[in-house]
């Protein structure tokens, strides 16, 4: 790392970082944050070091705590991740993960799914936003989607009734609705959006979706200063797919949000782009990239950091470092405008490694 | 004895109408039902033959809600200009009544005539939950259990892909839509998603037989068995079975989040999709807007006994119901499909090159679609385009 004098110039400049209420002090060591950081697998290592660099280049106040989630399986038999990871979780509050692999038949389940559980991360918001320099059929996107994390269709309980029959349960309960419209309201505040859409069918799921939606309506009600209205589920994939500049922030269950949010990924430029983060109860945050971990082209230097380092960028706004948030968010859209660097996803042939050098620079000439 | 209460129970499984009514007849009826099953299986005729009278098919009407009521005055007034020797027998649906005795009017209708036109009926949430869907019940009540769309790039729409040309087709009864739903404990609700085996066969089925009459090349299944292992792993695997028949078309799969991702940016690589219900619902939505919006698409709802037609996307249109301003194209081509399915092709093909004429080259278009065009000004261009192709025709 740094030498201290590098150390000691940094706390003179994120001196007032202090004012901030939410982080709590055991993370704060001479201005610095800290952040758990998940490379993954596959390419995760690679992009991890890529934003790590780009951090370093912008002089965030991020110190790094590296760690591994493997699963474990633990005292009774219950999978769970290695003990140090959720302790340096639990510290910091803050990680960012990269592309983690599933692999099937394993006896365990998905680690995403793990971690969801573990820290309770009840919010998956994903802001869609066009990207300048990397054209799609669809410009001026602008939204962003909150979907539930915990219930819902994905509630996993499966039942064969009889042979030929099988039953799945989709689970809407009362708090778990309430928490999610409360901090889908609270986040559009936070962010100066002027709109809340419930997504729904209540149509057909009288009593679920119902439920849901009779408490986005009643935390509506706090929140008069933004508008709230509600959609069903095939009216929004219409409309999206014709006119997106309509739709501002989406709040949705679990299924329906990850259909709409991998939509909306999709309209300004897929995974590779999208950046993504979790919320959970106790000011728990996990900003992840979504993509796969493309093994076929890890530790090849190809890969692209942009879903990553957008994430951080999510990550530094969610912990009040807007400024820094800022300048690099803006120093990776005008190197993909700029079109001279591009990796091969991008529609570019240059190396992960001259991207990373690119934006870093521009972060440096920003500054 | 045991042959024929082998037949009782299967049939109750298969086609739960019939089953009830066998009772004492067992003898008589068990042993006709099993060779009209047979026979209907294996020569792949679905339908029995529509109701018709004198040479002219007797369709049932239903107006629904919205802009339905207006759009299908359009659709009757088009087949008397071009005389099409069609009936309608209107029944209303009014969906304010808690009672159901409108819809069992409606269903009876049209398992008396075995064919309906309908638009959407609207289902208001605010009354209590035991109200269900209306239209719904109808599409489980008659087991029309394939739901087929078809999405074409229309040369005189602007839309932002080009060249798309994909076959929906969804499970249209079970699924997410079951309708069977709790609350187990206060604040808590569950609702079931159901997958059969039957019906997951049945739909695979559908799917491969169109495919191969329409000469298609591939057939994608859309699901989520990833996550709902049993539910959607279900489906998958009676789609892969069904696959195994068909060794000159190409099956694969995919995941539905995956599947809205790529549709939005590549949606010329996908040929025929099958899907269960709530998939299907979000699917058919996005690519209808991909090729225009739901002005635009006519749907079908086809069961063993009977079929109902409608546009793609049901939609109510409440804001711009008796403006004007609805665009007629996906209630008129839904209509000329249900002279298809009466066979009355001619009148089918007549009705269809006016309605797509009207839309590609008299740039006859409505607000939906970009245009400033009235409904009634494209109802009389289809009128004037049927009228100059020399056929009978009434007074205009």
């Amino acid at each position: 790392m740094a030498g201290s004098a590098w150390r000691s110039m940094l706390t003179q400049v994120v001196g007032g970082a202090v004012r901030r209420p939410a982080l709590s002090s055991a993370s704060f060591s001479r201005g610095m944050q800290t952040v758990t950081l998940i490379p993954g697998d596959g390419i995760g290592p690679e992009i991890s070091t890529a934003v790590m660099k780009i951090f370093e280049a912008a002089k965030a106040p991020i110190r790094w705590e590296e760690r591994n989630v493997t699963a474990i399986k633990g005292p009774g038999g219950r999978w769970m991740i290695p003990p140090d990871a959720k302790e340096s979780m639990d510290r910091s509050k803050i990680g960012l993960k990269g592309p983690l692999k599933t692999p099937i038949a394993a006896g365990h389940p998905s680690m995403n799914l793990l971690l969801r559980k573990t820290f309770d991360l009840y919010a998956n918001v994903r802001p869609c936003v066009s990207i300048e320099g990397y054209k799609t059929p669809y410009t001026d996107v602008n939204l962003v989607t909150i979907r539930e994390n915990t219930e819902g269709e994905y509630s996993g309980i499966e039942h064969v009734i009889v042979d030929g029959v099988v039953q799945s349960i989709k689970l809407i309960t009362e708090n778990a609705s309430r928490r999610i419209a409360e901090y889908a309201f609270e986040y559009a505040r936070n962010n100066q959006r002027n709109s809340v859409t419930a997504v729904h069918k209540a149509n057909i799921m009288r009593m679920s979706d119902g439920l849901f939606l009779r408490k986005c309506r009643e935390v509506a009600e706090n929140y008069k200063d933004i508008k709230f209205t509600e959609m069903y589920l095939d009216t929004v994939c219409l409309n999206m797919v014709q006119d997106p500049t309509q739709f501002d922030v989406l709040v949705m269950p679990n299924l329906y949000g990850d259909i709409l949010s991998d939509l909306c990924a999709g309209l300004i430029g897929g995974l590779g782009v999208t950046p993504s983060g979790n919320i959970g109860a106790n000011g728990v945050a996990i900003f992840e990239s979504v993509h796969g971990t493309a093994p076929d082209i890890a530790g090849m230097d190809l890969a692209n950091p942009t879903a990553l380092l957008l994430s951080a960028v999510m990550m530094l706004r969610h912990m009040g470092l807007h400024d820094y948030g800022n300048k690099i968010q803006t120093a990776c859209f005008d190197t993909i405008r700029d079109k001279k660097v591009l990796t091969k996803d991008l529609g570019g042939n240059s190396k992960c490694s001259e991207f990373t050098a690119d934006i870093c620079r521009r972060v440096q000439d920003l500054d | 004895m045991a042959a024929h209460s082998a037949v009782l129970s299967a049939s109750k499984i298969i086609n739960p109408f019939w089953g009830g009514r066998l009772g004492n007849t067992v003898k008589v009826f068990g042993t006709t039902l099993t060779s009209h099953r047979n026979k209907t299986l294996l020569t792949g005729e679905n339908i029995p033959p529509p109701a018709k009278y004198g040479g002219r098919h007797t369709v049932t009407l239903i107006p629904g809600d919205g802009i339905g009521p207006e759009l299908l005055n359009h659709v009757r007034e088009v087949f008397r200009f071009s005389c099409v020797p069609v009936d309608f027998e209107v029944v209303h649906v009014n969906s304010a009544l808690e009672t159901e005795d409108d819809i069992n009017n409606a269903i009876t209708a049209i398992r008396r005539n075995g064919v309906a036109l309908k638009g959407n009926i609207e289902t208001k949430h605010t009354m209590a939950p035991s109200v269900k869907s209306r239209n719904n019940l109808l599409r489980t009540s008659l087991d029309l259990y394939a739901n087929v769309m078809h999405c074409q790039s229309l040369p005189g729409v602007q839309t932002r892909h080009k060249n798309i040309d994909i076959m929906i087709i969804r499970e249209n009864t079970e699924g997410e839509y079951s309708s069977l739903e709790h609350e187990s404990v206060s604040g808590v609700v569950e609702s079931l998603k159901i997958i059969t085996r039957n019906n997951s066969l049945r739909i695979a089925d559908y799917a491969f037989r169109l495919a191969r009459e329409k000469g298609r090349r591939r057939v994608t299944a859309v699901h989520k068995a990833n996550i709902m292992k049993l539910g959607d792993g279900l489906f998958l695997q009676c789609c892969r079975e069904v696959a195994s028949g068909y060794p000159d078309i190409t099956f694969d799969s995919m995941i539905v989040d995956n599947t809205t991702m790529q549709l939005v940016s590549k949606p010329q690589q996908f040929d025929v999709m099958v899907m269960p219900n709530l998939y299907g619902n979000v699917v058919s939505n996005v690519c209808a807007g991909l090729v225009g919006g739901p002005g635009l698409v006519p749907g079908a709802n086809y069961g063993r006994d009977y079929a109902v037609f409608e546009t793609a996307t049901r939609n109510t249109g409440k804001s711009i119901a008796d403006r004007n301003i609805a665009n007629p194209t996906a209630m008129l081509l839904a209509g000329c499909m249900m002279l298809d399915h009466l066979k009355l092709y001619d009148h089918a093909s007549s009705i269809r090159n006016a309605v797509l004429t009207t839309m590609n080259e008299n740039r006859l278009q409505t607000a939906d679609i970009g245009g400033q065009g009235t409904t009634s000004e494209v109802v009389q261009s289809v009128m004037r385009i049927i009228q100059s192709k020399g056929q009978l025709t009434a007074d205009l």
